[in-house]
């Protein structure tokens, strides 16, 4: 898909062996679970994946970039706070979301100088800024965790509802997400150079490739489709819970791009390999809903395979431990 | 006016500053001022902050934080991260209270299992970064999500057993909130574990192991450290501290709430970074990750009593940890081109017009061409020959500058072969009265080769200058020596402030930086004899034993120095205001001294000397190869007598075979000549002089 997969065979093998999976594990919970295989409970999952397929389509092309955004969730809860807000203060739909859109960007391109520039550890920064953005909000803007869209909005909350008999049209996003952002790393000149910058940084920027703007682009682009995923979540349920920031979405996502196939090493992986991760975490986590198993085991069960996938990960893609970063 | 500018060049500010940034000590100091800042200023913000009572609490209180800051620190300080310290914290306080409250399980027994399981929970990330080698990062923060899962639903399933404890014996109750000398218990146990980690890490051996993975991995494993499991054990006692501070909080709690421990990691890590321990690894200390820590529990605490809320202390701990971070890596990045850029001061240095040396001036400086067709010695066979001296063999001793000492064999010097080998950069060469052969050694000190062949060490420090902030105890650059009547070695250190290499650097400054310095082997004592000496370079007894010469490279000027006679103690100067920079001094067979120019002055040099901001400028401004340095490309050789007259020079026009000429000396009729630079050495024949004379003789006699 990226033009050089088919020459690499472990790329390839992996996303195939991840579909593999998912399809072994709808085969299991169908025979073993009542209620897995019905049309509503395919279409719940959908609904329920496209939200974290998004935000992985985000948090790949960061770290196709070699890098790693624990800030994202954090961005879209804050932008998209503001944009209901705004919402419910009068301002057209339509300019209250283009503002939480371009405070997400800011946050992104933040993000990326304190990178690029002053050369801080990715997960540092995004750490640090996740607490900074939240802590900024909630005491300027937020009074309080959630945050309700007033009524009113009939026309954005459709954005949550289903067509044509029950399909969500959240899963509709997610795929033109993914085609845009498909067409974006493998057709562009910019896609092809977060493709470099991921490989080998050094020989990026000795190149002549401008690796600090792409790091602020890769960033960037990273909280703008968080924001669309956001956007999705808000129209879902007409509110948006500050929480979500502290909760254990952003591992999901990092689960489903790490376990897809895009390596932490950068470089590897495409827009094919976030959709497979999506949907093995999908099932998984649907399966385990209707297995009704509470959040703190649901969370436990994700962090073994989060950390098998991690070692799987650095397995098959090692690097250079002696002259790796902190931080990574 | 003119004065008072000389005395600020002399005396600048900038000297102090400079010497001040190289201090280790100086690390810390960003935290240190503001721990103290901060505790300040709540002082005086919130009344009642400085009651007895008061500080027992927040130290109560804090001494938990403090103890997980140590657990981050180890992680941090072996080149990894452990995030998953809090939630470790947090399980082991609810295992404390379970196996001791609710099993009822001994306190040593309860106390061990828990210490057991925060390490076994550091084994697994470890285990998993050491030998899975995946990254500790996302590694521990997976541990963290998972404990934390399984936290919150053990503290749910034991909800109402946590409700109904009660605090069990007495030494649980001392645990918890029992104090020693007016100090709270748990806090006494931080300092404890400060200590004991502070000297782990920096005088036992598997703890400086950690520090030296995490300075440089690569170094570690060549130097046969076993990486994986050094590695691996920082993880785990990094768990088993944050166990320790489970079972404290526990014994001071008595509850499990939802929110134990909750952000831990990230307060933890905000002070490690604000501690100023560096996350590449290998730098700082485990004081400084305590005192990060007190300035984030200060911060924290000190707020919520202000009644700040908690959303915008979480905010400020953001913006704390972004500041602290980038300045870090600014700062390890950049701290090496601020030392250099303040390091260098300059000082203001006045120069009479030399005495001409222009051919037929009828000076004695005169340039002729009697080195010109020197015989060369060894030709290509040695490296930068700084000094050269014969036995009574006429065997040919030099220096290399890979470190060792060559000897070429008498009487055609064509056998080559390496005496000693001590490393360094061996410089000046003198014998004693046993034939031993002494050596100057920049960075090293003086050693000594017995005629065996085997090396010892004469000295490698001497008094150190209370009044400084350098420690100048260690010798940095002996530059040349001689052997005083009664076997006392005096020899000069060129700079305490510079390397052979930054030579220049020194030249620069034309200050006072070098010492005359004398050791007695009979008692094995070194004193400094002299000091602030401006680049003090060749040594050499006077003829009659009463007096040192020392030459001033950078002055121009030979002074000396009684040792003996009624003028002993005393300093004065002989020859002032040469036209070349000076180097070593050698006996001549007619009573006179034999003098090296290392390189002649150039009226532009002059003129920089006399203007101390603009060699500033250049050294800051410019890059090192277009400095404007002192004329070394020439070869010339003075010979002077104990008056202070100059009576002739030798000279190579243009330095062809001989420039950067650093040492002469008389053997046999001959004149041997040597160069720091130089790929040979050379020999001329003098017409007049004593054709059995030697050094030796003139030292220790006949025989």
């Amino acid at each position: 898909m990226t033009g050089s997969s088919g020459a690499r065979g472990p790329k390839l093998t992996q996303t195939t062996a991840v579909l593999a999976m998912c399809a072994a594990l709808i085969v299991v919970f169908s025979i073993f679970l009542n209620g897995f295989l019905t049309l509503g409970n395919l279409f719940a999952l959908a609904r329920n994946i496209s939200i974290l397929g998004i935000l992985a389509l985000g948090m790949a092309v960061v770290v196709i970039g070699r890098g790693l955004d624990l800030s994202q969730v954090a961005s879209f809860a804050a932008s998209t706070a503001i944009a209901i807000i705004l919402m419910n203060s009068g301002y057209a739909t339509p300019v209250a979301l283009f503002i939480g859109f371009v405070m997400a960007i800011a946050i992104g391109f933040l993000n990326g100088f304190l990178i690029s520039v002053i050369e801080m550890p990715p997960l540092l920064t995004t750490l640090a800024s996740s607490l900074a953005v939240l802590g900024v909000v909630r005491t300027t803007a937020v009074q309080h965790y959630v945050v309700y869209l007033s009524k009113g909005h009939d026309e954005f909350l459709r954005l949550g509802g289903n067509v044509w008999g029950g399909v969500p049209i959240s899963i509709l996003i997610f795929a033109a997400t993914a085609v845009v952002v498909h067409l974006f790393l493998s057709r562009t000149v910019i896609g092809r150079f977060v493709y470099a910058h991921g490989d080998n940084p050094d020989a990026a920027r000795q190149t002549g490739l401008p690796t600090r703007p792409l790091t602020m682009i890769e960033y960037a682009l990273c909280a703008a489709i968080g924001y669309i995923g956001g956007v999705v979540m808000v129209a879902q349920t007409a509110l948006m819970h500050l929480q979500v920031a502290e909760s254990t979405i952003i591992f999901d996502v990092i689960m489903v791009v790490v376990l897809g196939g895009v390596s932490l090493v950068g470089g590897r992986g495409n827009v094919m390999s976030v959709i497979a991760g999506t949907l093995l975490i999908g099932v998984l986590l649907n399966g385990m809903t209707i297995m009704d198993m509470d959040v703190q085991t649901q969370n436990i069960v994700k962090g073994i395979v989060l950390l098998i996938a991690i070692l799987l990960d650095s397995r098959l893609h090692p690097r250079d431990e002696e002259t790796s970063k902190q931080g990574d | 006016m003119k004065s008072l500018q000389r005395a600020w060049h002399r005396h600048s500010p900038q000297l102090f500053l400079g010497e001040l940034l190289e201090k280790r000590w100086m690390e810390p100091i960003i935290p240190f001022t503001l721990t103290i800042a901060v505790f300040l200023a709540f002082a005086v913000m919130i009344p009642r902050y400085l009651t007895a009572g008061s500080l027992q609490e927040l130290m109560r209180n804090f001494a938990e934080q403090g103890m997980v800051a140590v657990a981050m620190a180890f992680s941090v300080l072996s080149g990894g991260i452990d995030l998953s310290v809090g939630a470790v914290f947090a399980m082991s306080n609810f295992l404390a209270l379970y196996l001791y409250l609710i099993i009822g399980l001994p306190l040593p027994v309860t106390f061990v299992l828990v210490v057991l399981f925060g390490a076994v929970m550091g084994a697994i990330n470890g285990g998993l970064i050491a030998y899975g080698k995946t990254r500790p990062f996302l590694t521990t923060l997976v541990v963290l999500i998972i404990v934390r899962a399984a936290y919150n639903k053990v503290t749910v399933a034991f909800t109402n057993e946590l409700a109904s404890i009660d605090s069990g014996s007495s030494t649980w109750d001392f645990m918890g909130s029992g104090r020693v000398l007016g100090i709270p218990f748990n806090m006494l146990v931080l300092i404890l574990l400060a200590v004991g980690t502070h000297f782990f890490l920096t005088r036992i051996k598997p703890g400086v192991h950690i520090m030296a993975v995490g300075s440089s991995r690569k170094a570690a494993r060549h130097a046969g450290v076993n990486v994986k499991r050094v590695l691996f054990s920082a993880y785990v006692m990094s768990g088993a501290i944050s166990a320790l501070a489970g079972i404290l909080y526990a014994a001071r709690q008595s509850s499990s709430g939802t929110d134990t421990g909750v952000g831990w990691e990230i307060n933890a890590l905000a002070a490690v970074v604000l501690g100023g321990i560096s996350l590449a690894g290998g730098r700082g200390t485990i004081a400084r990750a305590v005192m990060g820590a007190a300035i984030i529990f200060m911060l924290t605490s000190g707020m919520v009593r202000l009644g700040i809320s908690g959303n915008l202390t979480t905010a400020i701990i953001g913006i704390i940890l972004l500041l602290a971070v980038g300045f870090n890596v600014k700062w390890v990045k950049n701290k090496g081109k601020v030392l250099q850029k303040v390091y260098v001061t300059p000082s203001w240095v006045d120069f009479e017009p030399p005495p001409s040396v222009e051919r037929g001036s009828g000076t004695p400086f005169a340039e002729n061409d009697r080195l010109k067709n020197a015989e060369a010695i060894a030709l290509n066979m040695i490296e930068g020959p700084e000094d050269i001296i014969l036995d009574r063999r006429d065997n040919l001793y030099t220096v290399n500058r890979n470190g060792s000492i060559i000897r070429f064999l008498a009487p055609d010097y064509t056998v080559r072969e390496e005496f000693a080998r001590i490393g360094g950069r061996p410089l000046g060469l003198a014998f004693d009265r046993d034939q031993n052969l002494l050596v100057c050694i920049a960075g090293m000190g003086v050693y000594g080769v017995k005629p065996d062949r085997s090396v010892f060490k004469v000295t490698d420090r001497t008094t150190r200058t209370r009044t400084r902030l350098k420690d100048d105890s260690r010798l940095y650059l002996a530059d040349d020596l001689d052997v005083a009547p009664d076997g006392r070695i005096y020899f000069s250190e060129a700079s305490t402030r510079y390397e052979l290499t930054d030579w220049a650097l020194d030249g620069f400054e034309g200050r006072g930086n070098g010492r005359l310095i004398c050791h007695d082997p009979k008692t094995g004592t070194t004193r400094t004899v002299l000091k602030n000496l401006t680049f003090p370079n060749g040594i050499c007894i006077s003829h009659d034993g009463q007096s040192v010469l020392w030459a001033s490279t950078w002055l121009c000027q030979i002074n000396r120095y009684w040792i003996a006679g009624p003028k002993a103690g005393t300093s004065e100067v002989l020859i002032d205001n040469l036209p070349g920079y000076c180097d070593n001094i050698n006996r001549a067979s007619d009573g006179k001294y034999w003098l090296a120019f290392v390189g002649l002055r150039t009226p532009v040099y002059d003129l920089a000397m006399r203007n101390p901001v603009f060699r500033t400028r250049m050294v800051k401004q410019i890059p090192p190869d277009e400095w404007l340095c002192p004329g070394i490309n020439y070869g010339c050789v003075v010979k002077f007598d104990d008056n202070g007259v100059v009576t002739e020079s030798l000279w190579d026009p243009g330095g062809l075979s001989h420039p950067t000429i650093t040492s002469v000396r008389e053997h046999k009729g001959y004149l041997y000549i040597g160069g720091l630079e130089n790929n040979r050495i050379g020999r001329v024949h003098l017409q007049d002089a004593d054709p059995t004379w030697e050094a030796h003789k003139s030292y220790w006699g006949g025989a």
